[in-house]
Formats: C-alpha cells, sequence, structure tokens
C-alpha cells in the first residue's frame, strides 16, 4: 500500500473511532501521570486505563436489585454516541465520514444524549447517590448550554456555517481568524465548558470518592464489570474528543485535507501530540486547584457566557 | 366540512345515547370526522388550493364563511395529530371517569370545534367558533367540579383569561373589519395596507395580548398548570397540544396574513414574549413536583420557543431576508407540530400514571417503568423527544430554529444581532432546564424505587390507553428519523402565509438542506449511524464479557444494611441545585419550625421543613388585580340592598342620565 493511496470513508471512520477510543484512554494515563509527577509520586503507568479496562470487561455483569433496562442501556448508548460523534469530527482529516450532517449543534446533542442517559440511569439505581450526581450534573449542564451554544454561534459568525468541517477548512484557509477576538474569546469560552463537561477541576475531581462532593463519579457509582468498562471508555473517549475540537479550532495545521495513507498518518500524530500537550497543561494546572464549590459553578459558567457573548458581538462589529 | 357534520352527530350521540354505547360510539364518530377533516387538509397542502365553503343560513346575519388556505390545513393536520390518539385514549380512559352525558358531548364538539377554528374566514365565524372552543374546553376543565375545589377554581381563572382574551382578539377584529367595510378576511386583507401604521400597531398588540393569552405566554400562562392538571386526561392533551397552538396560528394569521407583516419592533416584543414565556415555563417546570403541572409549565416553554421564531421570522422578513424569514416561520409551526406529538404523549401516559397509582405528585411514585413497561417506555421516549435529543422529532425542530438564528446574526442591525444572539442563549438555557425537568420526571417517576403503596400497586393500564399515547409516540420517531415529509407540507403552508417570500425547498431527498445557507442535517443517516453504534457497543459488550448472565445485588448503601426508598432522591431534592441558583427569579418560600423539648431548649424535641415556589407572576401581577375587583364587587352588593323603592329610583335616575344626554348630544 503506497503513501498515497486513498483509505476512502469506511477506513476514516474506523481509524477515528479507534484513535479517539484508545487514544481517550492513554490519555487519561497521561493526565494522572502528569499529575503524579507534579506532585511527586511515580504514579501508574500511562497505559494503565486500558488495562484496567481490559480487566473490567471480563469480570462478571452485576445490576441493583430495583435497577430497570435504562441502567445497562446507559453505558452502551454513551459509547455509540461519542462513536458517532467522532464519525462527524474532523479530527484527523477534514473530510470526516459523515461530513454532509457535521454540524456542531449536532455534535453537541449527540453527547448529551449520552449524558442524559447516564444521568437517567443515576436514578434508576434507587440509591441516593444516583440521584445527587445526577441533580448536580444535570444543572452543570443546563447552564453550561447557553455559553456552550453561544460559543458554537461565534464559531460560526466568521463562515457563515455551523458545519464543522466547514469551519475547519475556513479556518485552514485563512489562520488569522485564529487570533481575531470572535475566535479567541469563543475558544476561551469553549474551554471552559469542555472542563465544566467532561467533569475536570475546578468543576469536579475526577479523582474523588468523597460522598458528598463528587458528581459524575456518584452517578456511576453502582456500575460495574463490563458496563463500568463501557462508562470508562465513554467519559475516556468524550474528553478525547472535545480536546481534539479545541486544538483544531485553535490550532488546526496537520489536519489532513485528503484521505490518503500518508496524510492520515501525519494526521493522527499531528492530533494526538497535539491534544497530548493540551492534556498535560490542564493536568498541570489542575495540580494548583482546588474543587469549586457547587453553587460558585453557576458564576464561572456565567463567565464562559459572557467570553462567548463578546466572541459573537465582537465577530459581529469586526465584520 | 363533513368532517364537522360528523362531530356534531357524535356529540349528539354522545348527549343521548345510553351509558354503554355513549362513548365507543361518540369516539368513533370523532375519530371519522378527524380523518375527514385531514383528508380535507392534505388535499390542501398537496395542490396548494384553498377548499372553500360558505353558507348564509347557519349563523344569523352574517353566515358561515369557511377557507382552508394551506397554512389553516397544517395546523387542521396538527389538531389531528393530537385528537386522533386522544379520542382512542379516551375509549379506554372512560371507564375511569370522563363517560358522563355532558363530558362525551363537549368532548366530541371540543374536538369538532378545534377542527375548523383553522378554517374559519370571517369575523363572525372565528369568533363564533373560537368561542365555542373557549366554553366547550371550560365545561370540560370542570368536570370534576363538584368533587374538587382545584377544579372550580381551575374553572374560573381558565374562563376569566380566555374571555378577556377573547374581548381584546373581538377588539381587534372590530378595528380591522371597520375599516375595510367588509368582515371576510380575504377583504381585510386587502384593505389593511392601507391602515394608518398606528392602527395597525394597535390591532396587532390587541391580537397579541388576546392570542398570547390563549397560547399561555407569559404573563397570561396562569391558567395552564390550574386547568391543564384538573380536565379529563384527553382534554390536557388536546389543550395543550393543539388549543395552544392555535393561539399561535392567531398571531401568525394577525402578523403575516391579516396585516401582511409589519414593522421590527412588533416582532421585537414577539421575541421577547417568546424568549422569556420559554425561560419562565422550563424553569417552573424543574420546580414542578405534580407531574400534569410540570407538563403544563413545559407547554409555555414549548409555546414560547416557538413564539420566539415566529418573533425572529417577523424580525427577518421586516429587514429584507425574506427567505431566513420562511425558514424561522418553518421552524415554528414544525415545533409546534412537534410540540402536539411529544406534549400530546406526555400527557396521556401521566393520565395513565394517575390511573394506575392513584396519584400525579412525583415525590410519590417511583419504579413505575417496571410496573407499567410499555407506557413507562412510551414516557422515557416522549421525554428524550422533548428534551431535543437526536435522533427524535424535537432535535430536528431546534435545530432548524437554532440554524435560521444562526443565519440570522450579523445581517446588518445591531440591535437585531443581540436579541438573535440573546435568544440563541435563551434557546439553549430553556433547552438545558428542559432536560432538567424531563430527567427528572422521567427518572423519579419510572425510575428507582416506588415511593409510596399507591406506585408499588401501579398496574399497566387499558389497551386502548397505551395504543393512544404509542401512536404519538411512534410519530416523534418518524417525524424525527424522516421529518422530510411533514418538512414539505410546513414549507406549502409557510409560503401561503408569507406570499411575498418565495422560497425553495428546505428538503433534498435525505437531507435537509437549508436554502441560502449552509446548513445540512441528515436525520436519517443520522439515525442509522446512532443504531449501527449501538450495536457495535452492544456487541463489543457480550464478547469481552465471559460470563453473559447478570447477577442482581443490592445496591451499595453506605455500609447501612437497610437501604429504603425514602433514601432516594425525590422530585424536590432533585430540581433543588436549580433552585437555588435560581434563587432570586422564583423566591421560593421555606419554613422551618423546631420545637424543642420543655426542659431545655438545647434539646429539639421536632422539626418541620417546608419548601413551595409560588409563580412569582401569578403573586405581583394578580393578586393586587384580584384584591381590587373583589373590593369593587363588595361595593356593588351595597347597591343591591332588597328595597324595591331603591330600585325604582336606580331606573329613574337612569333615564334622567339618559334623556340628558340625548339632548345634549342630539
Amino acid at each position: 500500500m503506497s503513501v498515497a493511496h486513498d483509505v476512502g470513508v469506511t477506513g476514516v471512520g474506523v481509524l477515528q473511532v479507534v484513535v479517539i477510543g484508545i487514544g481517550g484512554l492513554v490519555l487519561l494515563g497521561l493526565m494522572r501521570k502528569v499529575r503524579a509527577r507534579i506532585e511527586g509520586r511515580v504514579g501508574a503507568p500511562v497505559l494503565q486505563p486500558l488495562r484496567d479496562v481490559r480487566k473490567l470487561m471480563r469480570k462478571e455483569r452485576l445490576r441493583p436489585e430495583f435497577a430497570s433496562w435504562i441502567f445497562p442501556l446507559a453505558p452502551v448508548v454513551l459509547v455509540a454516541t461519542v462513536t458517532v460523534a467522532a464519525l462527524m469530527t474532523p479530527l484527523i482529516t477534514t473530510h470526516p465520514p459523515l461530513a454532509g450532517g457535521s454540524d456542531l449543534f449536532v455534535v453537541v446533542y449527540l453527547l448529551l444524549l449520552g449524558s442524559t442517559l447516564v444521568a437517567l440511569a443515576g436514578l434508576d439505581t434507587g440509591t441516593a447517590f444516583g440521584g445527587m450526581g445526577s441533580s448536580r450534573a444535570l444543572t452543570i449542564g443546563a447552564l453550561a448550554e447557553p455559553a456552550l451554544l453561544v460559543t458554537i454561534l461565534a464559531l460560526s459568525v466568521s463562515s457563515h456555517s455551523s458545519n464543522f468541517p466547514v469551519i475547519v477548512r475556513a479556518t485552514l484557509a485563512d489562520p488569522a481568524v485564529i487570533i481575531s477576538p470572535a475566535r479567541l474569546f469563543a475558544l476561551a469560552a469553549l474551554l471552559i465548558v469542555i472542563i465544566a463537561e467532561s467533569g475536570r477541576l475546578p468543576v469536579d475531581n475526577p479523582a474523588t470518592h468523597l460522598e458528598l462532593t463528587m458528581i459524575k463519579e456518584a452517578m456511576i457509582l453502582e456500575y460495574s464489570g463490563p458496563d463500568l468498562a463501557l462508562v470508562t471508555l465513554g467519559e475516556a473517549m468524550r474528553l478525547a474528543l472535545l480536546l481534539g475540537v479545541l486544538v483544531n479550532l485553535s490550532l488546526p495545521w496537520g489536519v489532513a485535507s485528503s484521505t490518503s495513507v500518508g496524510a492520515l498518518a501525519i494526521g493522527t500524530i499531528v492530533l494526538c501530540a497535539k491534544v497530548a500537550a493540551v492534556a498535560s497543561a490542564l493536568s498541570f494546572v489542575e495540580v494548583f486547584l482546588a474543587k469549586l464549590r457547587l453553587f460558585r459553578l453557576p458564576e464561572l459558567l456565567a463567565g464562559a457566557f459572557v467570553l462567548a457573548l463578546l466572541g459573537v458581538v465582537s465577530g459581529v462589529v469586526t465584520k | 366540512m363533513v368532517g364537522a357534520l360528523i362531530g356534531v352527530v357524535a356529540a349528539a350521540a354522545g348527549a343521548a345515547l345510553p351509558k354503554r354505547w355513549r362513548v365507543p360510539a361518540s369516539a368513533s364518530l370523532v375519530l371519522c370526522g378527524c380523518l375527514t377533516e385531514l383528508a380535507t387538509s392534505i388535499r390542501v397542502l398537496a395542490t396548494g388550493s384553498d377548499a372553500h365553503w360558505h353558507s348564509i343560513d347557519l349563523l344569523p346575519f352574517t353566515g358561515v364563511t369557511l377557507l382552508l388556505t394551506p397554512l389553516g390545513a397544517i395546523f387542521v393536520v396538527l389538531v389531528t395529530v393530537v385528537a386522533v390518539p386522544a379520542t382512542l385514549y379516551w375509549i379506554g380512559y372512560s371507564s375511569h371517569g370522563a363517560s358522563a352525558r355532558t363530558t362525551a358531548c363537549n368532548y366530541a364538539m371540543f374536538v369538532t370545534v378545534l377542527l375548523i377554528v383553522p378554517a374559519a374566514a370571517s369575523v363572525a365565524t372565528f369568533m363564533f367558533l373560537w368561542e365555542m372552543m373557549a366554553l366547550t374546553s371550560l365545561a370540560l376543565v370542570l368536570t370534576d367540579q363538584g368533587r374538587r375545589a382545584a377544579a372550580r377554581s381551575a374553572g374560573v381563572w381558565y374562563g376569566v383569561i380566555t374571555h378577556a382574551g377573547a374581548a381584546f382578539i373581538m377588539a381587534a377584529f372590530l378595528l380591522l373589519a371597520s375599516h375595510s367595510g367588509s368582515q371576510t378576511f380575504v377583504a381585510m386583507t386587502s384593505h389593511a395596507r392601507t391602515l394608518a401604521p398606528g392602527a395597525r400597531a394597535v390591532i396587532f398588540l390587541l391580537a397579541l395580548v388576546g392570542f398570547g393569552s390563549k397560547a399561555g405566554v407569559v404573563p397570561f400562562h396562569v391558567w395552564l398548570p390550574r386547568a391543564h392538571p384538573e380536565a379529563p386526561t384527553p382534554v390536557s392533551a388536546l389543550m395543550s397540544g393543539a388549543m395552544v397552538a392555535l393561539g399561535v396560528y392567531g398571531i401568525v394569521l394577525f402578523g403575516n396574513v391579516l396585516l401582511s407583516g409589519g414593522p421590527v419592533w412588533w416582532w421585537l416584543i414577539v421575541l421577547a414574549l417568546g424568549g422569556v414565556s420559554a425561560l419562565f415555563g422550563s424553569l417552573h417546570a424543574v420546580n414542578s413536583t405534580d407531574l400534569k403541572k410540570l407538563l403544563a409549565y413545559s407547554t409555555t416553554d414549548n409555546i414560547g420557543l416557538a413564539l420566539l421564531a415566529v418573533g425572529a421570522s417577523g424580525i427577518f422578513v421586516a429587514t429584507g431576508h425574506g427567505r431566513l424569514g420562511a425558514l424561522s416561520l418553518v421552524a415554528a409551526v414544525f415545533m409546534l407540530v412537534n410540540h402536539a406529538m411529544f406534549k400530546g404523549a406526555l400527557f396521556l401516559v401521566a393520565g395513565s400514571v394517575q390511573v394506575a397509582s392513584g396519584t400525579r405528585d412525583l415525590d410519590e411514585l417511583g419504579g413505575l417503568l417496571r410496573r407499567m413497561p410499555q407506557s413507562g417506555a412510551l414516557f422515557l421516549v416522549a421525554a428524550a423527544a422533548i428534551c431535543a435529543l437526536p435522533p427524535l422529532n424535537g432535535f430536528v425542530g431546534e435545530w432548524l430554529l437554532f440554524q435560521s438564528l444562526l443565519q440570522g446574526v450579523n445581517l446588518g442591525s445591531t440591535a437585531g444581532d443581540i436579541a438573535i444572539t440573546v435568544s440563541v442563549a435563551a434557546l439553549a438555557l430553556a433547552a438545558g432546564l428542559t432536560i432538567v425537568a424531563f430527567v427528572k420526571a422521567a427518572g423519579v417517576g419510572f425510575l428507582g424505587r416506588p415511593r409510596s403503596p399507591g406506585a408499588n400497586d401501579a398496574r399497566e393500564v387499558a389497551m386502548s390507553m397505551r395504543v393512544g399515547s404509542g401512536l404519538l409516540v411512534v410519530m416523534c420517531v418518524v417525524a424525527g428519523v424522516a421529518p422530510m415529509t411533514i418538512l414539505s407540507a410546513v414549507e406549502r403552508a409557510v409560503r401561503a402565509a408569507l406570499p411575498r417570500v418565495g422560497s425553495r425547498s428546505v428538503v433534498r431527498g435525505l437531507q435537509l438542506q437549508l436554502v441560502g445557507a449552509r446548513g445540512v442535517l441528515a436525520p436519517t443517516v443520522l439515525a442509522a449511524s446512532l443504531a449501527g453504534a449501538l450495536i457495535l457497543a452492544v456487541s463489543l459488550r457480550r464478547a469481552l464479557a465471559r460470563r453473559r448472565a447478570v447477577r442482581v445485588v443490592e445496591a451499595w448503601g453506605s455500609g447501612r444494611e437497610l437501604v429504603t426508598a425514602r433514601m432516594q432522591y425525590t422530585a424536590t431534592s432533585f430540581a433543588e441545585p436549580v433552585q437555588r441558583v435560581f434563587d432570586d427569579v422564583l423566591r421560593p418560600v421555606r419554613d422551618v419550625n423546631v420545637s424543642h423539648v420543655a426542659e431545655s431548649r438545647y434539646v429539639i424535641e421536632s422539626m418541620s421543613y417546608r419548601s413551595r415556589v409560588d409563580d412569582g407572576i401569578e403573586r405581583a401581577l394578580y393578586a393586587p388585580v384580584i384584591k381590587v375587583i373583589r373590593r369593587w364587587g363588595q361595593y356593588a352588593r351595597r347597591l343591591q340592598p332588597g328595597s324595591v323603592h331603591r330600585y325604582l329610583a336606580y331606573g329613574l335616575a337612569a333615564l334622567v342620565v339618559t334623556l340628558l344626554v340625548v339632548a345634549v348630544a342630539g
């Protein structure tokens, strides 16, 4: 197979999903490793999450006694929605398999479908923790929503479209857009929203199991075995996808503009490098952050909303 | 018009037949009427030519003028979307009430009137039908008034607000008709352009208030959370899904058809009303624990979003972006049709829950999905549809609205841009809060474990009730996966409402491709790939797991031995974070009573905590008005002491005053 060989739509789809799937878990390991090293610990190997998932996959499936079919369905839906989102997003190439309907709005609502199902599953367990987690996670989600949609608006103003490949291609064609105030404000807002949506510090502490402070972990407390493996995989894929979106909107260079083997190889390496760099930076900053009180979060998200709004306004004014 | 005749026969059957035959006979006739009207409106939508019918004998002096335009036809379709399943549901539901002679007769009349209101084409016809719609639905809200004080109170609120609204609509019609010298809509449309801008504005604002009160927008929404829970379930579904949408129809009728559009500020008001209603409705839906009340507030939310789209459409048309305006109006009408589907389904299942468990209070429900597997699954899917989750119909509607707003930013006027950006934010916040409200409703009501004996003993309801709600859920799925047919019908209706715009189709094959915009959605492909990914994930779990069997275990109870249903989050506790975040807007009333033991005030004997969220607008706006009216009522009673002499003196005084007025004026 030569470097110029075209792998076609299916190949690109499989590649993006596999890179997001395995890359997401490695990313999780990398972020934990960075954090451990800065805190002066050796930390688990970077590939530890992969091993965890493999181990969990082989365990017995358990179901809490009052749960219904929603409980086993939620992890599957979570993974499925992120997979479809990965098929839509221009991560490695600007020609993802579902490019036609690849809309930022659609990607957001797909991810929302997964997290809503997980929130329902939290209530399905019939315990206090599940309800607590879903109540908090959904409150944060609802407050992050305006910032998120207005961010999409700000990103779309310059190219008159919320079609994701169109935005990335337009950015590649005219890189000056990146340092325009509209894009900078929008990216800052997007970063905050991504932190909130993926449950990183200072919104939620992914490492905690302290009963009263956990959000995501409370929601998925009852999961074990293969179901927990799928939840972990889904969450990791989502984090990788969101960071991939962020880097491709801020530093789109290296994204393959064709579907040839060579271009895709470069695209994969560049994407992994960029996401790894951003994730390490995030992890580095997280060491110095404490978790915010739940009822201080609206201020943070309102801040993100104002940034996004500034993005739209400056985009309109400078036009 | 055959459908209307069948409907009247259905009403007569409901009134005349003995109890055993009443509901089935009446319901099947209503269904025939619905299907006949549906056929007429589909013909109108397919051919684009209006259906006309006139009779001078039916109403004295004026006659009845009916003209079914494509815009009216799409609303007739919307009514049948709810009416057919609701009537099927009624057959099973009637064994739990709603089978009395008056109820059956009124129900048939109500559906019939709903079906012909969108065809009314003269002032007298419209007002007659509009009033019939109000009166029959009022009588249905009062079905239970003998037993429940809440139903009486709901009837008073609904009756007063709907009639005040009708007065405003009447005033708007009279102004318009007196100018054009004719009471048919066609003549009024052609004369309206020569009206002075001030008069046009007054007419529009009067109509906006009148129809807004029917649509349940803030601040006229107060009747919804009272009337919807009290009406029999099929009627709640019809009121919320269909009747309220006719309020938006009225606004479009006046703004876009009769007055042929207006300046930007009219539509900014509509946009603002819509945005505020969406936020207010969704916020109160999050904080409601009564399932039907939650759905009623969410109606205010959904209608608000549709009105926001109508407002945006008006702004676009007024600033010369006709195609974009058409797109927003398509989004508005499509969202109303979707709302009829999912809200109808949700109301019907809520009624099933009440029948099965004896309560609508979410804090007493739970675990219903395992006890009512089919109804529960239907509720979950309908809830996902209202949350605008893909691949269901609510998602397509919000995508259309978002796309039209997205294209609308950057059109030149700064005020317009800011208004559009803020409405995107309102849309987003309302969407987020809707998800909280419906995860709460579905999660607390149907998942987990039962919180009361009633919920524990709940059993699946009668077949016809499941078929009724199931039909609506199937429509939600079809309209989400393959919205092309419905959208092209909506498109034709909008083209009739905005004749000067001349937009092209938004549908291209399996994709929705927007005209003049770079937005593309492929709902069928999206649904197919989601299904594929789901199968993939399930088989991944199957292939890798060593043991297939699932072991049922106890949930983690933090080391306690006994985990009870009371330890679960309730609807109230689920909504508490949102309530706290919006404390300043909601102003919840919290009482904490602590009673101490007599010997020592350091030892607490008992504690009670009560928290309640009142409707702030009701408190601030309606309470003072009611107080004043009540005081005037007290004064008015002094005029009637029962003395004949006094009454004769009143007569004499009135006569003298009249003569004086005649003398001065003449």
